[in-house]
């Protein structure tokens, strides 16, 4: 059993002696290097490890949190009277607790998480690919002048876990990421875009000149960006963009915000909240995924849950306290910040693909928006409503024609779900959230 | 008393971090040379109560501590952190940090002597909000509850959440420069749900700054606090679809001040401008903005959120001007670039934590106060939005695109103001939006202390304000 299993169990077994009735301990332990490059030259190395702990008591119904950095028995000792001070002090809620002990899991599968190549990255070698990628982008066009820099991230965290149900369980993870972001001068004004690659080992990593080449073509297609005139048409979301839209949905199907009637999918379990096109699945078991753990923060088996299927509501996203305020059973969903109580996050959130390739999406439409970057918060999960900046290329007839910027893409989520009138084949497989490309009807672009 | 103690004296007698050593650690940093070594200690104490459905279902409270090491050769940086305090471990992090440089030693390492911050006192130090009861904390969340539920039938839920920090920081350079500081922090929020015809609406609002716990029965009272929330989410219940495209937009005094924050602040951080990835590149010294405008970031204001003793470098902050009447006049240094620029550093080098790296950042950034009446202002507006509270905003650094959330804004018609609309974000571009500014108020307000600042993953806490100011061409990106 390794060190960090050790001491999450003795912090748990030392809280049933101090009187804590039920207890849960997390200790992680991380190491990363990071390295930065811009316009050929090393910009910065980072390296360094962590560590963190994190302890949660209940006295009955009424729970304390803490955490720390310091993993001395001492610094343990301090934070779980800290914590079973804080539940002395808390509400007694008739739904606070660990999990029930037979939804707990036992055996956990390997995920394929971890690779010790990850960590094994020298800082030379990341240089190496942050260059490559970076020269590859400013080599495709002159007008490629400048560069914010391309990046190299390697590291290795592990996570045990321990509670007082006797759960205990640890997850190794290893990744690598590249990141590249050239900048386009032309006439004055400046663009920039981005691309990446990541993984749990470098062997999976795109090459870095590949990267740096579909960054450049992001950045070229953006200079010359003019602003459109105030229209109500049909907006195309890329893989990217749309990845943004699950996390809208994430958030409002997420317990937490149901059962506190936060979200415009409060109540709708069982009812048609979007596009017969439009099916998301949220599976926590893939192998080598970035979303995968074999257990969530409570100790819950992970396990794929079909959310929204062909447009019906089929379950929301739940940890322990979400699924008993709602009368449901955990989805194995539940995340913990540090300093926090558990929070609700996704597995993997694929939304399925479907038949039309974008190409065939894109030529249906005679005049519209493709968004290929949003910025900004204005989207409400209490409401649905939906209102953020956008840039990318107006479509007209069936075509990309010319960048655009400085507009606004608006709507309501309710609507916008059931207005999904195309979902692409063309999915990705970049991360933990990955979609294809939406296409969504009647939105209005606010502009000039 | 020992939350009298220096911060310095606090590392050194409960982690016996003695002067030699720090000199040792430098010199470690700088053992394969390098311009220039800094180390950031940094003991971060913080507690949180949240209450929902009138239980506290949750409190929190956390030690995080830890030191960086940093090592800047030309523009080369290189970092290493660690939780471990010990000489060991500290030894290994500048060994780490100074591969960045590849030549022989550099041992000319100024003896270390205390950094001369004016005796400045920008917030409290007899007693830090994370010295109080939690009994007293308790209390103020429930006021503010009570306040919230109270305002209205409609309102069917408030959650309130109370957040401090103490965090003790000491920073030592190879230029002997050795400044500590105590850095308080607490705030109050209050979210609110109403329903009405089966439409539900949430209505948000927070305040505080670096200040003690009384600061909540004197300047912003949890009652405050918990009506404006209810009364924002009861006012959405009315609210109609917004309108689209472009139009005149007033924008009320404070919080929206975040306009600066987006359109402006970023823009004019040093790192861009140095390395010509701003949209504001190349253009101090030429007009920016109407004559009616001029903008600061100040550092210095007692008890500001966004204020700051010293930087996270050891800088004493100061107030900057950025626009002076229209003009372009200055950017927000670090000391890497200050260093490379031969700029004065301004006091806004600064981190999320030990284990980040500093970079420029904004403080407290706002608007002086013109000579508009505020009436005036809305009377001069024939059709129109006045926003009054936002959410977040952000920008796109290149091309000098922000936008900003607004969450509470009504429109105007013929001089007054009329119906509430439903949020929507406003888009512009940095370098041209004060060109449209034709009214400035004369009722400068700062915001309440709610803001966090998001740049390259770092999050850290600011200010914003303006007075009320009327922009003759935003896009609003509204429905209808």
């Amino acid at each position: 059993m390794s060190r960090l299993l050790e001491l999450a169990q003795a912090v748990v077994a030392d809280a049933g002696r101090r009187g804590a009735s039920a207890a849960e301990c997390v200790v992680r332990a991380g190491r990363e290097l990071s390295v930065q490059v811009r316009m050929g030259a090393t910009e910065s190395i980072k390296q360094a490890e962590g560590n963190a702990l994190g302890i949660r008591v209940f006295r009955g119904r009424r729970a304390g949190v803490t955490y720390s950095s310091d993993l001395s028995p001492d610094a343990a000792a301090r934070m779980l009277d800290a914590a079973l001070a804080i539940a002395e002090a808390a509400s007694e809620d008739p739904f606070a607790g660990l999990p029930e002990p037979e939804l707990l899991g036992r055996a956990h599968p390997d995920l394929e998480l971890y690779s010790p190549a990850a960590a094994a990255v020298t800082p030379d070698q990341a240089l190496d690919w942050a260059l490559r990628a970076e020269r590859a982008a400013l080599d495709c066009d002159p007008r490629l002048s400048n560069s914010d820099g391309a990046s190299v991230e390697a590291g290795e965290t592990t996570k045990a876990l321990a509670n007082s149900h006797g759960f205990a369980g640890e997850v190794r993870r290893s990744s690598c990421s590249l990141s590249v972001v050239p900048i386009a001068v032309e006439n004055g004004s400046r663009q920039r875009d981005y691309w990446y690659t990541l993984g749990r080992e470098p062997d999976l990593l795109e090459a870095p000149e590949a990267v740096g080449r579909i960054a450049a073509q992001r950045t070229l297609r953006r200079l010359g960006a003019r602003k459109m005139p105030t229209a109500r048409v049909p907006v195309v979301f890329d893989p990217q963009a749309a990845r943004s839209l699950l996390g809208h949905v994430l958030e409002a199907v997420s317990g937490e915000a149901v059962y506190r009637e936060a979200s415009f999918l409060a109540g709708q379990l069982g009812t048609v909240v979007a596009a017969p096109s439009f099916t998301l699945v949220d599976d926590g078991l893939r192998p080598g995924g970035f979303g995968s753990s074999p257990f969530d923060a409570e100790g819950v088996p992970t396990r794929t849950t079909a959310v929204i299927s062909h447009g019906r509501l089929d379950s929301y996203l739940l940890n322990t306290y979400a699924a008993r305020k709602l009368s449901l059973t955990t989805t194995g969903n539940a995340a913990r910040p540090l300093a926090g109580a558990p929070s609700v996050s996704c597995g993997n959130l694929t939304l399925l693909p479907g038949s039309a390739s974008p190409q065939q999406i894109l030529g249906g439409i005679s005049q519209g928006l493709y968004v290929t970057e949003l910025i900004g918060f204005g989207v409400n999960a209490v409401t649905g409503d939906y209102s953020r900046g956008a840039c990318g290329l107006w479509i007209e007839n069936g075509a990309l024609a010319f960048p655009v910027e400085e507009i606004t893409i608006a709507g309501n989520l309710r609507d916008m779900l059931k207005n999904i009138a195309a979902v692409g084949n063309d999915l990705p497989n970049r991360g933990a959230v990955n979609a294809p490309t939406v296409l969504i009807e009647g939105m209005t672009v606010a502009g000039s | 008393m020992p939350s009298l103690r220096t911060a310095q004296e606090f590392f050194a007698s409960r982690y016996g971090v003695s002067s030699a050593d720090l000199e040792h650690y430098l010199a470690a940093a700088l053992s394969r040379g390098g311009d220039y070594a800094d180390l950031y200690f940094e003991h971060q104490a913080t507690s949180s109560i949240s209450l929902e459905e009138g239980l506290v279902k949750s409190a929190t409270q956390g030690i995080s501590l830890g030191v960086g090491v940093r090592v800047l050769s030309g523009e080369r940086t290189g970092y290493a952190y660690t939780d471990d305090l010990s000489r060991d471990r500290i030894l290994r992090a500048a060994h780490v940090a100074a591969h960045i440089a590849s030549g022989p030693a550099q041992t000319r390492i100024a003896g270390l002597r205390a950094s001369d911050l004016g005796g400045r006192s920008l917030y409290p130090a007899p007693q830090a909000p994370t010295d109080a009861e939690m009994a007293a904390k308790l209390a103020l969340v429930r006021r503010a509850e009570r306040a919230a539920r109270a305002w209205d039938a409609r309102v069917f839920q408030a959650r309130v959440g109370y957040a401090d920090e103490l965090r003790q920081v000491l920073v030592v350079g190879s230029d002997g420069r050795c400044a500590s500081d105590r850095q308080p922090m607490a705030r109050l929020s209050v979210l609110c749900l109403a329903r009405e015809n089966g439409a539900t609406e949430k209505g948000s609002a927070g305040g505080g700054g670096r200040v003690e716990l009384e600061f909540f029965d004197q300047e912003i009272t949890p009652e405050h606090l918990g009506v404006q929330a209810a009364r924002e989410a009861v006012q959405l219940l009315g609210a109609r679809p917004c309108p689209a495209g472009e139009m005149q937009v007033v924008l009320g005094p404070g919080w929206p001040g975040i306009l600066l924050h987006e359109a402006i602040g970023h823009g004019l951080e040093a790192d861009f401008n140095r390395k010509g990835t701003s949209a504001f590149t190349g253009l101090l010294g030429r007009r920016v903005a109407s004559e009616k405008c001029t903008v600061v970031d100040n550092g210095t204001l007692p008890g500001r959120r966004g204020s700051l003793n010293m930087d996270d470098e050891g800088t004493p902050t100061q107030c900057t001007t950025l626009i002076e009447r229209g003009i372009l006049k200055g950017y927000l240094q670090d000391h890497l670039s200050s260093h490379l620029t031969r700029a004065h550093a301004t006091g806004n080098g600064r981190r999320e934590s030990y284990a980040h790296m500093p970079m420029p950042r904004m403080t407290n950034t706002y608007m002086l106060a013109g000579e508009d009446d505020p009436a005036d202002i809305i009377r001069s507006v024939e059709r129109g939005l006045y926003a009054v509270n936002f959410g977040g905003g952000q920008v796109d650094i290149t091309n000098g695109k922000f936008v900003f959330s607004a969450s509470e804004c009504y429109l105007i018609e013929n001089g007054e103001v009329t119906a509430p609309v439903k949020g929507a974000t406003l888009i512009g571009n940095g370098p041209e939006v004060l060109t449209h500014v034709s009214m400035v108020g004369n009722d400068l307000r700062l915001d309440q202390g709610i803001g966090t600042c998001g740049k390259e993953g770092q999050s850290v806490p600011v200010g914003v304000g303006i007075p009320s100011l009327k922009v003759d061409r935003l896009t609003v990106g509204g429905t209808q």
